[in-house]
């Protein structure tokens, strides 16, 4: 291979990839809200059950596992080359292929691409949220109808979703009855809270919209380089009717969902469903290779997304990230998002794969928020044991840490840091840091010390802290006491 | 961001990804494949098992012999007055059924599918283990919207097109035709998790097994 | 066997009973224990809070006092700092230091055990003798469960302690929130986790909430005091220390 000059590190990228607040700030609103907590914690805690027995139930669900692992990898090694076999295809097959290295250019793009229509229907798609395309859409005069239910329930209420596969996790039936009277058109004032009825009337709502519409928007879940082929995986039926209904049909994917080959669709199709609602398989799962004539779209364009995906793929731990088939099973298994919800993170991509994602696709020098997001994790390994394609998530957190520290350590904790270094270097210095800790008796009582000043206020905001003992572990293996204990419990022996 | 479309857009993100590449060299690779492919159940087990998937989804299923599957079908739709069907539909399926008979094409529209009361197809394959049906618009099954838009979709599936798992069901499929996965009739579980059947799909899936039993 | 011990920072600084009980088990089951002196930290708070170019004097200096081939093994009465010696050191030493190093590193870390893998898979014993007459309900730890898979080991252990009523602890997988420094820099979100883990500890009515990490035990023992539950926290190796003489003598 040759290259032209040295290699540059990629742009990272835009959109809706950062919050406001960094971690902390915003968990800290959302861990007051009990009404939260309690919808998140039934949900996840559901979602866990059923992904684990029907992951259960795949007496090869390792290897499948490993397998998806292995080919994402691989996708990722031989991208280029990918991409370009992909992008033909597509266009063999009467597509047209677009490449947008941002968030930007891929708005402009897709507004190009609407031809004057003043309305779409979009099936959920977390690419389209990250490029902020509804809120460009709007700007132009256009509106864009989200049409998965929960994706509609958040854009009825005017808010943001929650987490990758259920957006809506953080609002209960009575809340959502609530806003349908309020927000959908033509809807029945008699409505009750009944999941089904609720259903039922976002269908009356949007058959409408499918019928009449001219232009879809979707995402994708997979693309075959091998044939061109383009998979979105779905349960509702609302992917089906925007990709088959109106004449127009726009796809955004980002560059990192590629497969290699059609075959390899029998480990995705896999660990997908399983994965993310804990089915066997989802209800409906869409696949079309550019343009059939007589059934569907008569005009099909997909838009490829960089957007930071190749700034990440410049990191050789942290571009593993890009391995996600975002079925939000390190969602549902983290203790930190059960508490604190998806909107804390953020980025479009909350949760443990966010932690890991956001930082990387949009950067996180300085004082960006995301640069707390690496921290947001007690680093409990349950994420990566859930992870179908094996993203090893804790060791990400830890890289990006490092990363952060190297760039931008916070000048206290750095201090600390290297004391605590310096002290631990040598253990002449280690005694004597273990004696002047020893004196944290003095603030104890009962043998508990109930407050410190920072940085460990946090600890004792809602623990005690025992106190030092009188003796530590050296001085007391240093004893004659210790020898004698030690003596005692060889002779005992097992007997 | 302007002017940076086309075939420029594509060179920019052609060129990061291999910028991205040479600054972090890729390892090789070989995937591991011991995952279960080409796995084969006898006949009866998988029919058992498809069905049984089949319900799980709250399908309705029902076996019979192939000699009975017009019978069947007349039987299960019962008083459907306007039944919509592919043109490569064997015909003798609908012979029993007092139905008017709308055969789809091209110039059918959207309203005409609307108002059928019922539709009935054939199916490509079908995945036992995951309760899966694929349709991938041959003559028997026909474009996608005909199986999409009316309320209730009746469903023919041939026993010898039954196979045990993914990787089986993949292998028999034609990637450049439309494909449609369909396991169960279309849900939603985003109110409170708690699953609701029928949203915009057909909100009634009936799968009739032809065996040779 | 020639087993050295590392106390670990916080076990010989905070926690030395739990360290001298590890001691015991290991002298009653008839082996050599050595502790070199010059031993301090493993560096895993380090690593885990972004310093890992801080940590590579700790990681060299861990090599420094185990690596000795005479050390058959390492033990440790901590499931992280295990975690961290075999998974952690290895990405420090490969940053920051040279091959000679790196493989010095993974030879001692190979050597490396949490207390109840070695005494369960190295040394093939699941009773140790010991008597603890006491409700106890075992928490896993992040750690030991998923870096280490300890599985049931601890478990085995405990169920062979005579006198002891081990109770289920409910949702016992589930992360008590200290995480190092996270219960600093997420403090809400961490005590957050830790109500869910105390209310669980509550509702086993147990005398103790056991578990093989001292800092687990420090985070939860700690809200527990808070909360004056009158329930205590006693590190797993405490409960295989004890026996019915010294619980006559106590």
């Amino acid at each position: 291979m040759t290259f032209l000059g040295t290699p540059e590190v990629p742009p990272r990228g835009t959109g809706n990839l950062r919050g406001t607040q960094s971690f902390p700030e915003a968990a800290h609103d959302r861990l007051a809200d009990s009404q939260l907590r309690r919808n998140l914690g039934k949900a996840t805690r559901t979602i866990r059950a059923k992904r684990l027995a029907a992951a259960g139930e795949l007496p090869d669900w390792e290897a499948l596992r490993d397998a998806g692992s292995a080919i994402k990898t691989q996708v990722l090694a031989n991208l280029p080359e990918l991409l370009e076999t992909f992008e033909q295809r597509v266009t063999e097959r009467g597509g047209t292929v677009h490449w947008a290295p941002d968030a930007a250019a891929a708005n402009e793009i897709i507004t190009g691409l609407l031809g004057g229509a003043r309305e779409v229907v979009k099936v959920k798609s977390m690419a389209t949220q990250e490029i902020g395309l509804n809120e460009h859409l709007e700007s132009a005069g256009i509106s864009a109808f989200e049409t998965d239910l929960a994706e509609l329930i958040v854009q009825l209420a005017g808010d943001t979703p929650s987490h990758i596969l259920v957006p809506a996790i953080h609002r209960n039936r009575a809340e959502i009855r609530e806003l349908f009277l309020r927000a959908m058109p033509g809807v029945d004032p008699d409505l009750d809270d009944d999941p089904a009825n609720l259903a039922a009337a976002a269908r009356r709502y949007l058959r409408q919209k499918f019928m009449a519409a001219e232009v879809a928007i979707s995402g994708a879940n997979f693309g075959i380089a091998e044939t061109g082929t383009l998979t979105v995986v779905e349960s509702e039926g609302n992917g089906r009717m925007c990709l088959t209904m109106p004449r127009k049909l726009i796809t955004l994917m980002g560059i990192e969902k590629l497969l290699p080959r059609f075959a390899d669709l029998e480990v995705f199709l896999q660990l997908l469903p399983r994965s993310s609602t804990g089915e066997r398989m989802n209800p409906y799962t869409s696949m079309w290779t550019g343009v059939t004539p007589g059934d569907g779209p008569e005009e099909f364009h997909l838009v490829l997304l960089d957007n930071g995906r190749s700034a990440t793929l410049a990191d050789e731990i942290g571009r593993s990230a890009l391995h996600c088939i975002r079925c939000s099973a390190c969602l549902n298994v983290c203790p930190v998002y059960e508490r604190t919800g998806g909107h804390a993170y953020g980025s479009t991509y909350p949760g443990p794969i966010g932690a890991v994602l956001s930082p990387q696709l949009a950067g996180m020098a300085g004082t960006d928020p995301n640069a707390s997001l690496p921290y947001a994790s007690s680093l409990c390994g349950a994420c990566y044991d859930a992870c179908p394609v094996k993203i090893d998530i804790p060791s990400l957190l830890v890289e990006l840490r490092h990363q952060h520290v190297r760039e931008a350590a916070p000048r206290g904790e750095a201090a600390i840091m290297k004391a605590a270094a310096a002290a631990m270097g040598d253990s002449r210095r280690w005694e004597l840091a273990q004696r002047a800790a020893g004196l944290g008796r003095l603030l104890a009582r009962d043998g508990w010390i109930r407050a410190l000043p920072p940085p460990l206020r946090g600890w004792t905001g809602a623990r005690d802290l025992p106190a030092p003992p009188k003796q530590t572990f050296r001085q007391w293996w240093a004893s004659p006491q210790a020898r004698e204990e030690l003596r005692r419990e060889a002779e005992r022996g097992l007997g | 961001m302007t002017g940076k479309t086309g075939t420029t857009g594509k060179a920019t993100v052609l060129g990061r990804i291999r910028d991205a590449l040479a600054i972090a060299p890729p390892a090789p690779v070989t995937v591991p494949r011991a995952y279960r492919t080409g796995t084969e159940l006898p006949s009866p087990q998988r029919i058992a098992l498809l069905a049984e998937r089949l319900r799980d989804y709250r399908a309705s299923v029902h076996e019979c012999r192939a000699t009975d599957t017009a019978a069947t079908i007349a039987r299960i739709l019962g008083p459907a007055r306007r039944i919509g069907c592919p043109a490569g539909l064997p015909r003798d399926w609908l012979a029993e059924t007092g139905a008017e008979i709308r055969v789809d094409g091209p110039e059918t529209s959207v309203a005409a599918l609307d108002a059928l009361d019922a539709v009935v197809t054939g199916s490509a394959v079908s995945c036992a283990e995951t309760g899966t049906i694929f349709l991938d618009a041959g003559p028997d099954q026909g474009r996608r919207a005909l199986t999409l838009v009316p309320d209730k979709h009746l469903c023919v599936v041939d026993a010898s097109s039954v196979v045990a798992g993914v990787p089986e069901a993949i292998a028999r499929l034609e990637p450049a035709r439309p494909i449609t996965l369909i396991s169960g009739p279309s849900a939603t579980s985003d109110i409170e998790l708690e699953r609701v059947e029928g949203v915009h799909g057909p909100r009634t899936l009936v799968v009739v097994l032809r065996t040779d039993r | 066997m020639r087993v050295a011990l590392f106390a670990t920072c916080l076990g010989d600084t905070m926690f030395p009973g739990a360290v001298a009980a590890t001691a015991k088990v290991l002298a009653r089951l008839g082996h050599e224990i050595v502790f070199p002196t010059t031993q301090t930290c493993c560096g895993q708070m380090h690593v885990n809070t972004g310093y890992q170019r801080e940590a590579r004097g700790l990681v060299e200096r861990f090599v420094e006092d185990f690596a000795d081939p005479s050390i058959e093994a390492v033990v440790v009465p901590s499931g992280s700092c295990v975690g961290s010696v075999r998974h952690q050191h290895e990405i420090v030493a490969r940053r920051y230091c040279d091959t000679a190093t790196w493989e010095r590193v993974h030879a001692t870390a190979a050597k490396t055990y949490e207390l109840c893998e070695f005494l369960v898979d190295v040394l093939g014993v699941s009773d140790v003798g010991a008597y603890f007459p006491h409700r106890v309900t075992y928490h896993p730890t992040c750690h030991s469960l998923r870096m280490l898979r300890v599985g049931e080991k601890p478990l085995r252990l405990l169920r062979n302690v005579r006198e002891i009523e081990l109770v289920e602890l409910p949702e016992a997988e589930s992360c008590c929130g200290f995480g190092g420094t996270f219960a600093v820099k997420n403090a809400e979100t961490s005590t957050a986790m830790l109500a869910d883990k105390m209310r669980h500890v509550l509702d086993t009515r147990a005398e103790f909430c056991a578990a093989g990490d001292s800092s687990c035990l420090m985070h939860i023992g700690g809200g527990l005091s808070r909360l004056s539950t009158g329930v205590g926290t006693v590190h797993i190796a405490e409960i295989l220390a004890a026996t019915e003489s010294r619980e006559v003598t106590r």
